[in-house]
């Protein structure tokens, strides 16, 4: 075992923390947990990502000939963490960096991967993701969103639903029913969609947190040309899926970076909120709960390296790997209920109160980790495929 | 970065398992929670036939002079199969002591006969206010002509019944803060005024022992360190024979989770094997994250230990209060995915359900060590 890094990897360490100490924008206020962009910052996480990808510190395993550096991932893993370290704002384009540019790149034709992932990484073009529809959330390979051909274009019918960024995305990723006759898995496309073309409506979804970050998407006949097709036709379950992978490594690396940085504003939180007349840091059951939230911390990102080593092995991640997003959930819900916790009576008040802590940035964060369980898979699934695919215990 | 085995690890793992399960059954394990002895003659010479005995000690004292990384391998195999009797005592808490503090005649005086197998060792450390550290320390020694007078009750001593040394450890002066004044004293068996008990223990493949000294004469050699000097030497040797337990501890927590995924395969309810069932399903992948997380843990700070990282002491509580949660609760729920056959006595589980509740409070339990977490990080 060795922790140690190349003299490469170090100057690369190093650059990119003199880099962050001078570029991260004045503008940018650290305070509370802020794994996932707020709306009120998309223009200023806009120039932010435009700038990682000028100074080049972004899509840094992609190719080289795509926009991307060709690194491995222990440069990505140094990156997540001096962005931790320096508590960098959060990448805006995070569904095209962490999922769209991947697939992409895996699935695409050289004229598909010339086109998108560099205007990816720059945030020129922003990505979302549209898989869930109402009727289709867990059990995703139940979609009825429709795409029939009639000429060189697809004709897309249907509604995708908690879409994240669609109303300020260029481009979606979209999952649509091609062959409604095959089995559910197997008449599914995968489709690069413009949302500019005429028949794409977004309608904002107020949430739990009182604020539209999510949207609905309604298809009215949309003419999709054939040449958006990403993978093969009726294919797009195994494209899909991939996303997904991909979703899982490269986001999970940027999460535990994010519940990093949550985890400090926490404690620092603690230091500064009195319990029974000392700070909340120093209040027995509380310490206990902030210590195991630490360890649960560390445990992540040491779970991570022993995944990114059977990547750089050219192995499979193995166990360890696949409960990442389950544990990253688990913990930074139970972060979010410590921070009302030690807020106490103040945890009622909400942005707009003279009184409320740090500006109420914790009851937002607090109110929308509840998503973290039912986005991505939700935990249930997450737990019935560690138990059928690394347990192996019997299907239904 | 490479956060994982080598092949001469992964060797060693390989070579430990089939030795243990041809050598180390539940038959073998269960004839020896009967016995005091915990162990036959003829298993601890084929351990030191193996090296393991000596697997940490340097070559010039007779051992292979291998990491702690290497260790946990050989632990989370030992774990695997519940093996019992003086191995942690003998290795981690003698050996280990007697290593860091001793001198080089003293090291060569013991260690390559425990590494051989010709010699037993034990360190008593806690006594009955059950804390770890130094401020625990009430054991005297009272130094006389040529030698010292010890006096106190150690308790919770392991295997102190089959050493052939106790390092005891006893307070020599009242310092200006509890480190200071804490010696350590090599005390051969059948010493005057030393008198070892065994006392039935929940575990039963783990022999703890009350140990009484009434003014115990060693002579002034027995000295193992600097007199009133020793806690910082101690101390590393508590932090590493805990890195150590918990490589044990993974290994146990990982064998219940693989009995029980097993068992679940083949059990039938209700017309279909119970692993189906979902409430089954998410109790298997909850054991297997803890599985996963604590290897995680222990596997970081055997590779600080190694390394003498600063990191080591942080590493090593943040280890211990994963783990000691994490076997507790993976054996219960072994138990609870096996119904009423993981209750009996027949079944297997209950010895890892017990190991997992013994190694939880050796050298401190969860709390303990979220609170050294605490201090450490400066909370």
């Amino acid at each position: 075992m060795d922790f140690s890094l190349t003299p490469d990897q170090e100057t690369f360490r190093q650059t990119l923390r003199a880099w962050l100490k001078g570029n991260i924008p004045r503008e940018w206020k650290h305070v509370g947990s802020s794994e996932i962009p707020r709306v009120e910052a998309y223009d200023l996480l806009k120039r932010w990502q435009n700038s990682l990808f000028d100074a080049g510190f972004i899509g840094l395993t992609w190719p080289k000939e795509y926009g991307g550096r060709g690194l491995t991932f222990m440069e990505e893993l140094i990156l997540q963490e001096e962005m931790a370290f320096a508590k960098a704002p959060p990448i805006l384009n995070v569904l095209g960096v962490g999922m769209a540019g991947p697939t992409i790149i895996a699935y695409g034709t050289e004229a598909q991967k010339k086109r998108y992932p560099a205007k990816i990484l720059s945030c020129e073009e922003i990505w979302c993701q549209g898989y869930s529809e109402p009727n289709a959330g867990s059990d995703l390979a139940a979609l009825q969103t429709r795409a029939v051909k009639d000429g060189e274009h697809w004709v897309i019918n249907g509604q995708k639903v908690w879409t994240s960024f669609a109303q300020v995305a260029d481009w979606m990723m979209l999952l649509a029913r091609t062959d409604p006759s095959a089995p559910k898995h197997r008449g599914i496309t995968y489709f690069l969609l413009d949302m500019k073309l005429p028949g794409v409506t977004v309608k904002p979804l107020r949430q739990i947190t009182g604020e539209a970050e999510f949207n609905e998407v309604f298809f009215d006949n949309v003419r999709v040309h054939e040449s958006q097709v990403l993978g093969d036709v009726n294919a797009g379950w195994q494209v899909g899926i991939t996303t997904l992978m991909y979703e899982r490594l490269t986001l999970g690396f940027a999460l535990q970076t994010r519940l990093r940085i949550a985890l400090e504003s926490l404690i620092e939180l603690g230091r500064r909120m009195e319990k029974h007349g000392r700070a909340a840091t120093k209040e027995p059951v509380l310490r206990q709960k902030i210590a195991q939230l630490w360890i649960d911390t560390e445990c992540l990102r040491v779970t991570g390296a022993r995944a990114i080593t059977k990547l750089l092995r050219g192995e499979m991640p193995g166990p360890e790997a696949s409960a990442g997003k389950m544990v990253w959930v688990e913990t930074h819900q139970r972060l979010q209920e410590l921070a009302m916790d030690i807020e106490g009576p103040y945890a009622q008040l909400w942005k707009g109160s003279p009184w409320a802590i740090d500006g109420g940035v914790w009851q937002h964060s607090f109110l929308r980790s509840r998503a973290n369980s039912i986005e991505g898979g939700t935990t249930e699934i997450q737990k019935n495929i560690i138990a059928e695919r690394v347990l192996g215990l019997p299907k239904d | 970065m490479d956060f994982g085995f080598s092949q001469e690890q992964e060797m060693l793992r390989a070579t430990a398992r089939k030795f243990l399960e041809n050598e180390c059954t539940s038959t073998f394990v269960r004839a020896r929670m009967d016995e005091p002895a915990g162990v036959t003659d003829d298993f601890w010479a084929k351990l030191a036939e193996q090296g393991w005995l000596g697997l940490v000690f340097p070559e010039e004292y007779g051992g292979s002079g291998l990491g702690f990384v290497d260790l946990t391998v050989l632990m989370e195999e030992m774990g695997r199969c519940v093996m019992p009797g003086p191995f942690f005592s003998t290795v981690l808490l003698g050996g280990l002591t007697i290593l860091e503090a001793g001198s080089p005649a003293q090291r060569k005086e013991w260690l390559p006969k425990l590494a051989a197998g010709q010699a037993k060792a034990t360190l008593a450390l806690t006594e009955p206010n059950a804390r770890w550290d130094a401020a625990g320390v009430t054991a005297t020694a009272k130094e006389g002509k040529g030698g010292f007078a010890l006096s106190g009750t150690k308790l919770f001593v392991p295997d102190a019944h089959l050493a052939d040394v106790i390092v005891v450890v006893a307070r020599t002066a009242e310092g200006k803060t509890p480190e200071d004044g804490v010696s350590l004293f090599l005390v051969p068996k059948g010493v005057k005024g030393l008198e070892v008990k065994l006392l039935p223990t929940m575990d039963q493949t783990r022999k703890l022992c009350e140990v009484t000294l009434k003014d115990a004469a060693v002579p002034a050699g027995a000295l193992l360190g600097g007199k009133g000097a020793a806690w910082s030497a101690l101390a590393r040797v508590i932090q590493r024979a805990t890195i150590a337990l918990c490589g044990e501890m993974c290994g146990g927590a990982q064998r219940v989770l693989d009995m029980t995924t097993e068992y679940v395969k083949i059990r039938v309810a209700f017309g279909k094997p119970i692993g189906t069932y979902q409430g089954v399903k998410h109790k298997a992948a909850d054991m297997l994250v803890d599985v996963e997380n604590a290897k995680s843990l222990t596997y970081y700070a055997a590779w600080a230990a190694d390394e003498n990282s600063p990191e080591t002491a942080l590493a090593t509580s943040m280890a211990k209060a994963y783990v000691s949660d994490a076997y507790r609760k993976v054996s219960a729920a072994g138990i609870q995915l096996h119904g009423g056959i993981g209750f009996t006595w027949e079944h297997d589980l209950h010895l890892y359900f017990k190991r997992a509740k013994a190694s939880e409070f050796t050298f401190g339990d969860a709390t303990h060590h979220r609170e050294r977490v605490a201090q450490l990080i400066k909370l």
